[in-house]
């Protein structure tokens, strides 16, 4: 059968293609063949597919890398109820570009909020000592105008705190701030509404500096060098070489920068690396014990079919770890947890149709026309067996971040690993299985 | 074939059995929290030539309530209420007067407020796909009775495994996290998977012998999933022995949460689910 053919082919092709990117970094290969010596290392390919880069490491969580999670919470009972979770989001991403400036990657800056509670989570992999982090990223955000002292001997030099003065004018002089486009080249640029307070300081100001240049830095960094084009009343414009994007996330964080949120750290986490590691070494033997008493258990029992169910394990366990490398999938301890369950849940696919297979067989059925039918009845209960399980991920993966539920990243991950096991084991226990099982009966 | 269903009194003992001194545990102890849930820092330590108990009269000179536990040849943890960043220089340096090449493996401060929104959501969460479940198995099974009864095993396993949490809190001073949180989930996804296994065969029986009565038919159900039952419990069984003999010592007691969800798991299915199931049937008519 051409068909059943074609399946064969695509199975181990899949294998191929997983193999090599489950494989490790670099395997050295050297040998002697007589007087020939051979040295090579084989290298694993990256894959770069336009914005599709991956390099195909596996990516380790703060509990197995080790890291710092930091929770902050943020004052905002200046602040008008509807204007709340507007400011957290603002604030969330001033903490990532500050975590970005402390060149930190892997991190993920999210903010949480409850009834009355708002919070930032900031989670850094691989960071031994949080307390740098701490007080580069609790800072109040602070948006300043300044002007250069030598404003003549100002054109080609860069702005630094150095060779710029105060203004005197800062965010809180400003608010509402918006993505605006140039009427004559329809450039990006970014409107703003002066406050009450404000209004006077700036107009005397930019009528001061017309055809001048006025500086903006957002925490001690240049964010922006403009040139004031004309007295600003009430609103304005800061113009600048912006892309629409770059002028949104500026937007964004000037309004952070306009309305003060003080940050109070209320959670550190320091997850050691050296625990984490010697707990996963462990728990991955001890999976691997697992998984060869299981295959053992499924051979004695079932025999050859056993023997079919282990190398659709095998596959199921090829599969996995690529889909973990190419989605990618941060690997944690509980998500260890979730894919060895899933292991278990796999092999039931397994044993649900062979047993059903059995009493097909029992029945006087013919081998070939057993399978089939076992098949067939199994499905409806691995289905809906396996939907339940479904939806119990969902909700302790929680992916739209309903702030009623779990965020946590433990219970993330496990989710998440425990949802790709079902979804691969549907694949490897129904089609690899049931394509395996045919060709060994006509082989 | 074996008349299971004629055994209906046994198994409610055994399950009784189990439940109730855990839900008495439950009432007089709850459950030992750890500090995901009340607030409160926990410190790991690696030290060189020190007892424990060393390290708990050093400490407590400074703070209260202090805890110490050896918890492998040279690590120690130390719990103690929430430190702010001056005591935890205080308390570092009471460690470097003990050994001053100690190395900390794990430093956790969490706030008690924490610890309420985590239990609330969590609490939520449960509720949330407890329902959704009820809902998918009586949706798929066209009818209610098989959601409520899957349902009802499944509250039955997350109270033995909660009971057991209790007992072993007393006897062991284990704490629940949000690992036991994790693993309560699965235990309930878990049982729902293999009662569905059990209900799915009903079903597909009172299709070919629709004269039988439902007794017959439960039992014949129970028979015909037994072994596929017993046999993918014990892989998983195998699976999680093997992560309790040999796997880290961080995901132990959460590996034994599911050891002991996964065998009620099991159990519920055919001796818990199914004789509620005829209950059901009996008080409310099969038609229902």
């Amino acid at each position: 059968m051409s068909n059943l053919r074609q399946k064969m082919f695509f199975i181990l092709l899949l294998v191929l293609v997983f193999a090599i990117i489950d494989m490790p970094e670099s395997i050295p290969i050297r040998f002697k063949l007589g007087n020939i010596k051979i040295e090579k290392n084989i290298v694993r390919p990256k894959i770069e597919l336009g914005k599709f880069k991956r390099d195909l490491s596996l990516r380790m969580g703060l509990d197995i890398q080790g890291g710092s999670r930091l929770v902050y919470s943020a004052d905002v009972s200046n602040l008008e109820e509807s204007k709340r979770n507007l400011v957290l989001e603002s604030t969330r991403k001033i903490v990532e570009q500050r975590v970005n400036y402390f060149g930190i990657t892997e991190s993920s800056v999210r903010t949480s909020v409850t009834k009355d509670e708002f919070r930032i989570l900031v989670e850094l992999p691989g960071i031994k000592r949080a307390d740098e982090a701490i007080s580069l990223i609790g800072r109040t955000a602070q948006l300043e105008f300044r002007e250069f002292k030598n404003a003549s001997e100002s054109s080609g030099i860069v702005p630094s705190l150095q060779n710029t003065t105060s203004t005197g004018v800062t965010g809180r002089d400003m608010e509402a701030f918006a993505v605006s486009f140039n009427s004559l080249d329809g450039s990006p640029s970014i409107s703003f509404e002066t406050t009450a307070e404000g209004k006077e300081k700036f107009a005397s100001l930019t009528k001061r500096l017309v055809g001048k240049p006025l500086v903006a830095f957002l925490d001690d960094q240049v964010i922006s060098i403009a040139t004031v084009q004309s007295e600003i009343v009430g609103n304005g414009q800061i113009t600048g070489k912006f892309t629409l994007k770059e002028a949104r996330n500026l937007a964004n964080l000037f309004n952070a920068g306009a309305l003060p949120i003080s940050l109070r750290i209320i959670e550190q986490k320091n997850i050691g690396a050296a625990l984490g590691k010697e707990s996963i070494g462990r728990s991955m033997r001890a999976g691997l014990i697992g998984l060869g008493v299981v295959v053992l258990f499924m051979i004695l029992y079932y025999g050859r079919w056993g023997l079919v169910a282990s190398s659709a394990l095998l596959i199921y366990g090829l599969t996995t770890l690529a889909v973990y490398k190419l989605l990618p999938v941060t690997l944690t301890l509980p998500g260890i947890a979730g894919f060895i369950l899933s292991v278990g849940m796999a092999v039931d696919s397994n044993i649900l149709i062979f047993e059903r297979m059995k009493e097909e067989l029992r029945s006087g059925k013919p081998l070939g026309i057993a399978m089939e039918l076992g098949f067939g009845r199994a499905w409806n209960s691995i289905k809906d067996a396996n939907v339940a399980t479904l939806i119990a991920t969902f909700v302790l993966f929680n992916p739209f971040n309903w702030q009623f539920l779990n965020s946590s990243g433990l219970v993330r991950g496990f989710a998440l690993t425990l949802f790709l096991g079902i979804l691969i084991s549907l694949f490897s226990g129904i089609f690899v299985t049931r394509t395996l099982l045919r060709s060994f009966l006509k082989g | 074939m074996i008349n299971f269903v004629k055994y209906r009194v046994i198994y409610l003992i055994i399950s009784l059995a189990v439940i109730v001194p855990g839900i008495i545990s439950l009432f007089r102890h709850g459950l030992e929290p750890a500090i995901d849930f009340t607030g409160g820092t926990e410190v790991e330590y690696q030290m060189n030539s020190v007892s424990p108990e060393q390290i708990k009269s050093a400490v407590s000179q400074k703070f209260s309530q202090v805890d110490v536990e050896q918890t492998s040849g040279q690590s120690y943890l130390i719990r103690l209420p929430a430190l702010n960043e001056v005591e935890k220089s205080d308390f570092e340096q009471i460690i470097k007067s003990l050994d001053g090449e100690a190395s900390e493996l794990r430093f956790e401060t969490l706030g008690p407020i924490l610890g309420k929104e985590l239990l609330r959501k969590t609490f939520l969460g449960l509720i949330l796909a407890t329902v959704l479940i009820l809902a998918y198995i009586a949706m798929a099974f066209r009818s209610l009775k098989f959601g409520v009864c899957a349902t009802l095993a499944t509250i039955h396993d997350t109270v033995v495994v909660l009971g057991a949490f209790s007992i072993f809190g007393q006897k062991y001073g284990v704490r629940v996290d949000s690992l036991f949180v994790t693993a309560l989930l699965t235990v309930l996804s878990f049982s729902v998977h293999d009662t569905i296994v059990v209900f799915d065969r009903i079903r597909e029986l009172a299709k070919i012998f629709k004269n039988d009565t439902s007794e017959n038919l439960i039992n014949k159900a129970v028979n015909e999933t037994m072994i596929r039952s017993l046999n993918n419990s014990l892989t998983i069984i195998f699976m999680l022995v093997a992560l309790i003999l040999m796997g880290g010592e961080s995901i132990r007691w959460f590996v034994i949460a599911l050891l002991i969800g996964t065998v009620s798991g099991t159990y519920s299915s055919p001796f818990v689910a199914t004789p509620l199931l005829l209950l059901w049937e009996k008080l409310l008519g099969p038609k229902k």
